[in-house]
């Protein structure tokens, strides 16, 4: 018995070790979402800016491929990202926002902080809206066809790299799709 | 050229920490002497060989060397000195250098200074961490080399990430490094005592002193880290529960566990193979913390460059150490040794306790990091674990290990009764009352916890110092000479215990009681914030050495009279990104703290804080780490490893601490 108890940690630690293995498969980073190739669910966010329209689906099938950002004033790699947005915005990149999980309020007070690069921008205070897109945590970014159907999610913050490398390149594949 | 030497120094010290392995653990087999010392000899050289290699990797930063792949990644010519030779660690490459640094220097120092060591044990210590060496050497060269060049070399660099570029960053990766290769010490100690088959009083008064000089470093670098992130990613945070401030919590805690029942170990023979078990469990634990963010199991927002090939490798690592480590100590340990026994109320059953505290505490901690990586692979589920998990496991954990604390020191040896342990802290307990009564009186019955986190607090404090107290006034008849003759180790528990209390008033006092206003602010304008008055005297664009700058001057007038600071938004061109400087007025009773963001016609929005006691929590960390060191320099762990010594320290004159 005692023997047994000697045993266990070892024991743990092969379980962990294979859980391990069987982990460094998947990329935490590039997640499959559900709704690649599809239009996302009915949704409908409201406002975020005192006396704006907020946001739903109908918002992104305007004809122009549109980034969809999700994003939270308390989430660190946010703020990594957030000059990234500042100049796409800038630069014309139609870009819009999902503040997730959090009061209006707060995410008013945040954009007006650091400058406010969406479009139109929504909350979802409860993170209601968040599962019907199957969000699993801040910052995330769709990328939206002219269509209106979901093409890539990057999970993460968008650096200056992922948009030079990954996402410039597919908005501008999208933007001459038919 | 420095890059070629530096590569030829790795291969050697690679070659070495092979003969490092093999020459000791066989000579101490066949108890050879000569080969036990070609192993001391090949630590000592591999230290040496090291060390070259890293001079040549921050001779290639400081020259910009842009022919070297790694400098013109990390490095530019406007960057200053300082932050070109923190660049060095400040990529995977250059920080699994430094970590091969420190783990070759330890096993110098262990060759080098452990001459009182018994023969065949310091040979088995040295040939563990050979094999330490030669995982993480090949680990280097084979996957990460840090010596790559470019052909042909760019004129210019990229600049080392801007956030980075920080004083507290300098010394951040040193200092948990440190920490984290500190603990591989005790973790060879601990294999080597499995592989001896015996656990003695020599080994354990030599695996505390190690601890602590790991424990003292690694406590100092999560403070630090902690203070960057307040000060520069400019909201005021100050822990986030991201997976790798956890990667180097759970180390912190498990090492803090074993830093006490180190001390069991040493003074009462107790304990003995759950120190072994701690002291594997602490450096596998470092191991996670250093190296599983690198593999691209988790995301964090420092998580370095992410390989499957290095995921695979450090796994391989994380096998070969601590899955043969514990199967060794599942075969070994029972046949060591039990200790002395004692009684549930004494200071071996307070340590105890302390442990179960921190172990738990420890698997809230690994639970909440890796439950997102075994959700995933039992239902395929992405969930992410955030703050209210933590809030509502770790702190119902924390608060009654912290009220235990100051029964720890106050309990005698073997045996002691509960009434009589009540009786030795009253005093403290009274304090904490008049805490909890002035706190609800000025904070209102609304801070009703609030006031209790700050009773805890003066319990802590107090406590401690009673600690001290009660030593002198029991040499009262002697003062001068029982107050200088009071152990230093007794004096770093003071300060280290003070020094929770500190963090715990901290915590409480920006938890409960922060404020915040956002507003929009033209030059000249006045404000009165949390008792203050701020006013913005001018907005101007100024130049750095790497950087352009948004500035706002303010001039503020407070309650201790006026003072200016400044707030800063800095541009960095050729990293294209940004970071902000906020305005901080330090503070005992409460940090003052402005952050400017985006322009408008309307002026510049201006965000600021108060937090009040919030600087308590880095002077408690650095109490700490201070206490841990005072320790350290205590005669008795100094000389303590002479075994030639033919009794333990003889017993104290004084009812002991």
């Amino acid at each position: 018995m005692k023997r047994l108890l000697f045993l266990a940690p070892v024991a743990v630690f092969g379980v962990l070790l294979v859980v391990f293995f069987l982990g460094l498969g998947r990329d935490p980073r590039s997640l499959p979402s559900v709704f690649i190739g599809k239009t996302l669910p009915e949704f409908a966010a409201p406002a975020v800016r005192p006396g704006d329209v907020g946001l739903s689906r109908a918002d992104l099938n305007g004809g122009d491929p549109v980034l969809l950002n999700v994003f939270a004033s308390w989430c660190g790699p946010c703020r990594v990202e957030h000059p990234v947005f500042m100049r796409l915005r800038a630069e014309g990149v139609p870009i819009h926002g999902l503040d997730w999980k959090e009061d209006a309020e707060a995410g008013y007070r945040w954009l007006q902080e650091n400058g406010d690069p969406y479009i139109r921008v929504g909350s979802d205070p409860a993170g209601r809206v968040g599962i019907e897109l199957g969000v699993a945590g801040v910052p995330e970014t769709f990328v939206i066809d002219k269509q209106g159907r979901v093409r890539y999610r990057h999970v993460g913050a968008v650096t200056p790299d992922v948009w030079e490398r990954k996402l410039r390149p597919m908005m501008e594949d999208l933007r001459r799709e038919p | 050229m420095s890059a070629e030497v530096g590569q030829f120094a790795l291969i050697l010290a690679l070659l070495l920490s092979a003969v490092q392995t093999v020459a000791p653990l066989y000579g101490a087999h066949r108890g050879d002497g000569v080969l036990m010392a070609v192993g001391r000899q090949a630590a000592i050289l591999q230290g040496v060989f090291v060390s070259v290699a890293f001079a040549c990797l921050i001779h290639g930063y400081v020259t910009c060397d842009f022919s070297m792949a790694l400098v013109a990644q990390h490095s530019h010519t406007t960057q200053p000195l300082a932050y070109r030779i923190a660049a060095s660690w400040g990529s995977h490459e250059g920080s699994m250098l430094l970590w091969v640094l420190i783990l070759a220097i330890y096993g110098a120092g262990v060759a080098g200074f452990g001459g009182t060591l018994r023969e065949t044990l310091q040979a088995r210590v040295l040939g563990v961490q050979g094999v330490l060496g030669l995982a993480f050497l090949s680990f280097l060269i084979f996957t990460s080399n840090p010596f790559l060049r470019l052909s042909p070399a760019p004129v210019e660099g990229t600049e080392l990430n801007p956030l980075l570029q920080d004083p507290g960053l300098v010394l951040h990766p040193p200092l948990l490094y440190l920490g984290y290769v500190g603990f591989s010490v005790a973790f060879c100690f601990a294999v080597a005592a499995l592989l001896e088959g015996r656990v003695d009083a020599a080994w354990a008064r030599w695996i505390r002193p190690w601890v602590l000089a790991a424990w003292a470093p690694l406590t100092a670098g999560i403070t630090l880290g902690s203070g960057w992130a307040y000060y520069e990613l400019g909201w005021g945070g100050w822990w986030f529960w991201d997976p790798v401030e956890n990667a180097s919590l759970m180390p912190w805690l498990l090492g803090t566990a074993l830093l006490h029942s180190a001390l069991v170990l040493e003074r009462r023979g107790a304990l003995a193979s759950w120190t072994i078990l701690l002291a594997i469990l602490t450096f596998s634990l470092s191991l996670v913390g250093t190296f599983l963010v690198r593999s691209g199991i988790l995301t964090s927002v420092h998580a370095f460059a992410v390989d499957p090939q290095r995921g695979v490798y450090i796994l391989g690592i994380l096998a070969a150490t601590t899955g043969v480590s514990l199967a060794l100590y599942a075969w070994r340990a029972p046949a060591l040794r039990a200790g002395a026994l004692f009684q549930p109320v004494s200071r071996e059953g307070g340590v105890t306790l302390n442990n179960l505290f921190l172990t738990a505490l420890t698997a809230t901690v690994f639970l909440g990091t890796f439950s997102p990586v075994f959700i995933e692979m039992l239902n395929g589920d992405k969930i992410s674990v955030g703050p209210p998990y933590y809030n509502r496991t770790f702190a119902p954990l924390a608060v009654p290990l912290m009220m235990l604390v100051v029964f720890g020191p106050m309990l005698n040896w073997k045996r002691d009764e509960a009434k009589r342990v009540l009786q030795r802290v009253r005093i403290p307990a009274i304090l904490a009352g008049v805490a909890l009564i002035l706190a609800v009186a000025l904070g209102g019955l609304d801070h009703l916890l609030a006031a209790g986190g700050i009773a805890l607090g003066a319990w802590l404090l107090f406590g401690s110092l009673a600690v001290l107290v009660r030593r002198w006034w029991a040499g009262r008849a002697y003062l001068v000479r029982s107050i200088l003759t009071t152990p230093r180790a007794v004096v770093g528990l003071v300060i280290a215990h003070a020094g929770l209390g500190m963090l715990v008033i901290g915590v409480t006092g920006t938890t409960a009681w922060d404020s915040e206003k956002v507003l929009n602010m033209r030059p000249g304008q006045t404000i009165e914030f949390a008792g203050r008055s701020l006013t913005m005297i001018a907005l101007e664009t100024v130049r750095g050495p790497n950087y352009e700058a948004r500035q706002a001057r303010f001039s503020v007038e407070d309650r201790f009279g006026p003072y200016r600071f400044r707030s800063e938004r800095r541009f960095y061109p050729s990293a294209q990104s940004q970071t902000t400087e906020a305005a901080i007025r330090v503070g005992f009773t409460g940090n003052f703290y402005v952050s400017i963001g985006e322009e408008s016609p309307g002026g510049i929005v201006v965000r600021m804080w108060s937090h009040p006691l919030i600087v308590w929590i880095w002077i408690g960390g650095f109490a700490m780490s201070i206490g841990g060191l005072v320790s350290l320099s205590d005669r008795r762990l100094r000389v303590g490893a002479a075994v030639r010594a033919p009794l333990p320290a003889a017993p104290q004159p004084l009812p002991a601490e």
